[in-house]
Order: C-alpha cells, then sequence, then structure tokens
C-alpha cells in the first residue's frame, strides 16, 4: 500500500512546468503486471507442485492397480498382494464417520450461530472448538483408546475407530459449518420473519439452503483429513494384517494409511511398488469422494435457483 | 459480478498457458496408468504341512499383536493357515513388543509376538491379571552391524568393546568421532542410528552391548521404521547402525555389514553363523506367547499345530533362520502339556536354540 502513493506521488522539483500532474501510467501498468505475475507464479508453482507429485506417485503405483490388486487379501508375496480388507476398512470407516460426524457438527454450528445468545460463555466454547482443530490426532486416539475402546466396551472396533475420527473431525466441520452459515445475509432472515417464520422455519427453508454450499465443502474436506490419518488408529489398536471383510460395525478392521505404512516398512523391494499402488487407491477414493460432493452441491444449488 | 470480471482477468494474463500446463500433467498421468504391469512371477509355494482339525465347527477369531520383528512371520502362518481353515480369522497388530504385551497381559489378545523374552515387569502385569502364557520360539534373527560402503577405514569387522564404546550412555555428546573408537581410525564425523525405543531390537542390542536393557546414548538417529534406517545408513559416509538381518540381505548393494567380535574372534552374520549361535551376541530367538485361556479353543489349538508344522518353511521367506526342526516339535510338545511361564534366565542375555533346549530340559 505504501508503495502506491510514492509511485503517484507528485513530480519531484526536477521535472517540467510546475504542478503538472504526470500520471505515470506505464509505470503503475508495470507494476500491476507485476503483482499479477507473482500471484499467476504462486498458483502455478502450487499446481506444478501437485503435478509431480501425482505424476511420481502415479509412475510407481498406477501400474500395480487391477482388480487383481483391488479384490484381493495381503500376503507376504508382493506380487499376490492386495488391499481388499483395507480398502473396505476405509470405505465402512468414512461412511460411519460421515454419519456421526455431520448432524453433529452442522447441529452446533446452527446453535452457535441461530440460537446461542452472544454471551461470555458462547465465546469461551467458540474459542475452545477452534483451538481443539489444532489439537494432535495423537491426543484424539488415546481419547478415543480410553473413551470408546475401553470404557464404552467397543474394543477395537470400526465403529470406535468411526467415533474417535468423528471426534477429530467435528472442530473442522464446526468451524466451516459456523463460516458458512455466518455468510448468509441478514436481510434473508429478516425477510423470512417479516413473512412470519418461526426461527426453525427460518433455519429450515431459508438459512440452510443457502449454506448448504460451504457446509458441504466443509464436511468434505474433513473427511479427506480423516481418511488420511493413521495415528489416532493405531493407538485405538486397529491392526494391520487383516485378511477378511468386515462384517458390520463392531468388527475388526484396518485402514488404507495403515496398510500403506506397514508395506513401507517391510524390507523386501516389492512392498515399495505396492504401497505406491496403495497411494494411488487412496488419492481415487479421495477424488471420488470429493467429487460425489461437488456433484451434490451443485444440484443443491439449481434447485434454490 | 466481481468474481465473472476477475476471472476475465486471469485468462487474459495467460490461463492459456496454465491450462496446457494442467493438461500436459494430465497427459503424463494417463502414460504412466498405461505401462503394463509384470507379469506376476509364480513362486513355488511352499511345503504346507496340513493339520487335522478336532471334530465339531472351526470358526473364531485369534486376535494376534506385538512385535513388527515377528509379525510378517505369523502373518505369513496366518495367511496359509486361513486357505485350510477360512472361517478361521487371524489379524495380527504391530504395536512393538512390549505395546503388545501391555494389550496381552490384560486379556485384549490371545497371542502376543515377541522379539525377546517377558520382562519381569510384564510377568507381573500378567499375573496381576490372571493371564497365564506359554512361550513358543517360532526363529532366530540376527541383528547386523551395518556401515556405509565408503566407510574404508574401519575395515571388515567391530568388536562388541567398540560397540559399546560407541553406545554407552556415557558416550553421549562425547564420542563423535571414528577417531575414538578405534586407534589409527580418521577422525570421520560419527552419525548413529538405531531402531526406536520401543522396539525389542532395541532393548535386546543395548542389554548385550551395554549390560543393561534400554541403556544406550539418546544422540542417535533412532527410527521405528528399518528403512528409514537403512537410507540413512546409506547415505553417509560416517554412519553405522543396527537392525534386522532381513533388511540388510534387502539392501546388501547399499550397504556393508560388519563381523563382530564378541571375543571369539569376528563373525559374519550369516544364516550358519546366526543358527549356530556362533554370530554372539547379536543373534537372538523370537517368539510368541500363547495365553492359557486361548490356549483352551479348538482354533487356538490348531493354530499354533499350525505354526510349529509350519515354521520352518515359511520363516525363510520373511527373512528369518529357522530353528532346528526338533525344537518346533519340542515347544509343540511343550503347548499340549500347557507348560507355562517363562526361561526367566535367558531374559535379555543371547538366547541361542541351544540354550533355550538346555533350559527347558533343566526345567522339565
Amino acid at each position: 500500500m505504501s508503495a502506491a502513493p510514492t509511485a503517484a506521488a507528485p513530480a519531484p522539483p526536477s521535472s517540467t512546468a510546475a504542478g503538472v500532474w504526470r500520471p505515470r501510467k506505464t509505470l503503475r501498468r508495470w507494476l500491476g503486471w507485476a503483482f499479477q505475475g507473482l500471484t499467476i507464479v504462486s498458483t502455478l508453482l502450487g499446481l506444478a507442485l501437485l503435478a509431480a507429485l501425482l505424476f511420481d506417485v502415479f509412475r510407481d503405483g498406477a501400474g500395480q492397480v487391477d482388480g487383481h490388486f483391488l479384490s484381493s487379501y495381503p500376503s507376504r508375496f508382493p506380487e499376490q498382494a492386495g488391499l481388499r480388507s483395507a480398502l473396505l476398512g476405509t470405505l465402512w470407516m468414512l461412511g460411519l464417520t460421515a454419519v456421526i460426524a455431520f448432524p453433529l457438527g452442522v447441529g452446533a454450528s446452527i446453535y452457535l450461530e441461530e440460537y446461542a445468545p452472544d454471551t461470555w460463555l458462547t465465546r469461551f466454547i467458540q474459542l475452545n472448538i477452534a483451538n481443539l482443530a489444532g489439537v494432535p490426532s495423537v491426543v484424539y486416539g488415546l481419547l478415543g483408546l480410553g473413551l470408546f475402546v475401553r470404557w464404552f466396551g467397543l474394543g477395537r472396533s470400526v465403529l470406535a475407530g468411526s467415533m474417535t475420527m468423528a471426534l477429530l473431525i467435528l472442530p473442522l466441520i464446526i468451524v466451516a459449518s459456523r463460516e458458512a452459515l455466518r455468510a448468509v445475509p441478514d436481510s434473508l432472515r429478516e425477510g423470512a420473519f417479516a413473512l412470519g417464520a418461526t426461527r426453525w422455519q427460518m433455519v429450515r427453508r431459508t438459512v440452510l439452503p443457502a449454506a448448504a454450499g460451504g457446509i458441504l465443502t466443509g464436511t468434505i474436506l474433513a473427511l479427506a483429513r480423516a481418511i488420511g490419518e493413521t495415528a489416532p488408529l493405531i493407538t485405538i489398536g486397529a491392526l494391520t494384517y487383516i485378511a477378511f471383510d468386515p462384517q458390520g460395525p463392531m468388527d475388526l478392521f484396518t485402514v488404507l494409511p495403515i496398510q500403506i505404512f506397514n508395506w513401507v516398512s517391510l524390507p523386501q523391494k516389492g512392498f515399495a511398488d505396492l504401497a505406491a499402488g496403495g497411494i494411488v487407491v487412496l488419492l481415487l477414493v479421495l477424488l471420488i469422494a470429493n467429487a460425489a460432493a461437488v456433484a451434490l452441491r451443485y444440484r443443491m444449488q439449481r434447485r434454490l435457483q | 459480478m466481481r468474481k465473472i470480471s476477475r476471472r476475465r482477468m486471469l485468462r487474459a494474463a495467460g490461463m492459456g498457458s496454465l491450462a496446457a500446463a494442467g493438461a500436459a500433467a494430465l497427459a503424463a498421468c494417463g502414460e504412466a496408468q498405461a505401462v503394463t504391469k509384470e507379469v506376476p512371477v509364480e513362486r513355488a509355494a511352499p511345503q504346507i504341512v496340513e493339520v487335522t482339525a478336532p471334530p465339531g465347527p472351526m470358526q473364531g477369531t485369534i486376535l494376534v499383536d506385538g512385535s513388527s520383528t515377528v509379525g510378517p512371520v505369523t502373518q505369513a502362518v496366518a495367511e496359509e493357515f486361513q486357505k485350510q481353515f477360512p472361517n478361521v480369522r487371524v489379524p495380527v497388530g504391530i504395536s512393538g513388543t512390549g505395546g503388545g504385551f501391555k494389550k496381552f497381559c490384560i486379556q485384549e489378545t490371545d497371542i502376543s509376538d515377541a522379539s525377546r523374552f517377558i520382562k519381569s515387569g510384564e510377568q507381573d502385569l500378567c499375573a496381576a491379571n490372571g493371564v497365564g502364557y506359554i512361550e513358543l520360539p517360532v526363529a532366530i534373527d540376527g541383528i547386523a552391524v551395518v556401515v556405509n560402503p565408503q566407510n574404508t577405514w574401519i575395515g571388515d569387522s567391530i568388536s562388541v568393546d567398540e560397540l559399546t564404546r560407541m553406545w554407552a550412555p556415557e558416550a553421549e555428546d562425547a564420542v563423535t568421532t571414528w577417531g575414538q573408537i578405534r586407534d589409527g581410525l580418521p577422525d570421520e564425523p560419527l552419525l548413529l542410528y538405531g531402531p526406536g525405543t520401543d522396539s525389542g531390537t532395541y532393548d535386546y542390542f543395548t542389554k548385550a552391548v551395554n549390560g543393561e536393557e534400554g541403556a544406550s546414548r539418546g544422540d542417535f538417529t533412532p527410527s521405528e521404521d528399518d528403512n528409514v534406517l537403512v537410507q540413512g545408513v546409506a547415505g553417509d559416509a560416517g554412519a553405522i547402525g543396527f537392525f534386522g538381518l532381513a533388511y540388510y540381505e534387502q539392501n546388501k548393494d547399499l550397504l556393508k555389514a560388519l563381523q563382530v567380535d564378541g571375543g571369539q574372534g569376528p563373525v559374519f552374520p550369516t544364516v550358519d553363523n546366526v543358527l549356530s549361535g556362533a554370530y554372539a551376541p547379536l543373534s537372538r530367538v523370537i517368539l510368541i506367547y500363547v495365553s492359557t485361556q486361548a490356549a483352551e479353543r479348538p482354533e487356538v489349538q490348531t493354530f499354533i499345530e499350525f505354526y510349529m508344522k509350519n515354521a520352518a518353511n515359511l520363516v525363510g521367506s520373511v527373512g528369518y533362520v529357522q530353528l532346528p526342526d526338533e525344537m518346533y516339535e519340542t515347544a509343540l510338545q511343550r503347548f499340549e502339556e500347557r507348560k507355562t511361564g517363562t526361561v526367566t534366565a535367558l531374559e535379555g542375555v543371547s538366547a541361542t536354540p541351544n540354550s533355550v533346549m538346555e533350559a527347558w530340559k533343566a526345567g522339565a
């Protein structure tokens, strides 16, 4: 900001006739271009890094991904091994975590934004939720181990793992949903009230549809984090070698990141390629989930219009 | 409106090149995807000894957890076992030897993988919770001491005394060059790599080299992932590290293993030397512990019988050295007789197959 006035400042005394305003159009235009160039470079840098990462992973791993890889259980022979149990475990966990965390997170954010009075207690709660979003994931793992695995007696089940993950991503969902709700202009709320709507009708018919896009985006980003987390699941005792499909929420399970981690740490060379293949599958699961969310959001927005 | 104008500006300023870069990246991905997968090599399936199941349905879940060193052995056995008994599920966790016992002794698991004998503290924990256990050796593992191939000054061997000088707690911040290890070595920086403190390998090495389990200098680079240690030692001329023999065998081109002199002359970590006990003190018996409660279940009994009858065939495929056949037979016999407890006299000491057999005889 400080550079702009200097550039456009009155001409120095050495210049021509006193008081003639010189716009210095070339310099200002040049500065504008330079700034634009910088922003493009920063965009491209991020994209280039992502492309390099994807290229590297796909080069090593894409050849591994085939029907056999997806439908086989782990094996001590790299060429026979697959990640069926880990993939199913990840899908189970993803689904259960979404079912648990989404209503709780959106509910909490609606209360905080639309109902809660603006008191010190509310502000205190809000501050703590924001802080919880920064707590290391291992801490949630320890909480899950004590609370869900041992106290609730859920054992090392998919349900215990999903509940732990739901705890982990709840603050993220709440923070993102609150931002989305806050972005809904008050004029919409006032309009609804003016038409005689109750607070519940106003939230359901006006605010929620308008905020749905932001809420869904926040939830998907939070779930994406849950897919990649390993530490809390290892803490609650998710297993490494599983050669059967999870039969229900109370069954034992493993997930893709744990399977990848396990393959990376084995001495035999073939497993490193399998790990790359596992990463490709993990990325695909993530991309499919994201695409589904984008499609859902698009449909909701169109309905709103 | 703001959005549209911003997009238009960007497009004017060379969005085209960005799109081109994206397209190129996508094309590259597509190409990589098309790379044909190598035709899987059919390995000669190891000869599996089938076991006869007791009458009645064979089903259930056998929970195993513990050492990451023993994990691959149990996974190999579980893989073959589940081919014969598809209704029995054998999930295997990797929490480390200590972490495994913590779960085993509060009845959360049926079998615990261990790369060392059970410690007295863990025995107390099991006793306090009424958990009895049967101790069964499954293989032998050597701990390789490796240096970078560029390290020409060390020669081919290292003595246990020199290892002690290097790893002792007193060496922290004091012993930092190779010159301090042996007279005549250059003052090259000394960089140490080893498994993390939760691993049984670390416990075993510190006991064998420094005389006390867990006693070592703290200023070394630890990793729970042995492949990280391999990369660390391979990347630095002054590095030295230790880990399971299997990781050396798979990375012979990157590392140089040293002969270890435990007082009887330098010995190279070969299969024969590990089996005979000549590679002392850095070879060790790795084991599983079965809880006596679990041992009452028919599927666990069948699994243990399968384990003891097939371990000899399977341990080689995951990088370990098999025990003498006689030892698996005796171990199975001890399981059937429900001989509980540990060969405590051997806790932490270099346990060779012979010393375990002798301890069994003395105890029986």
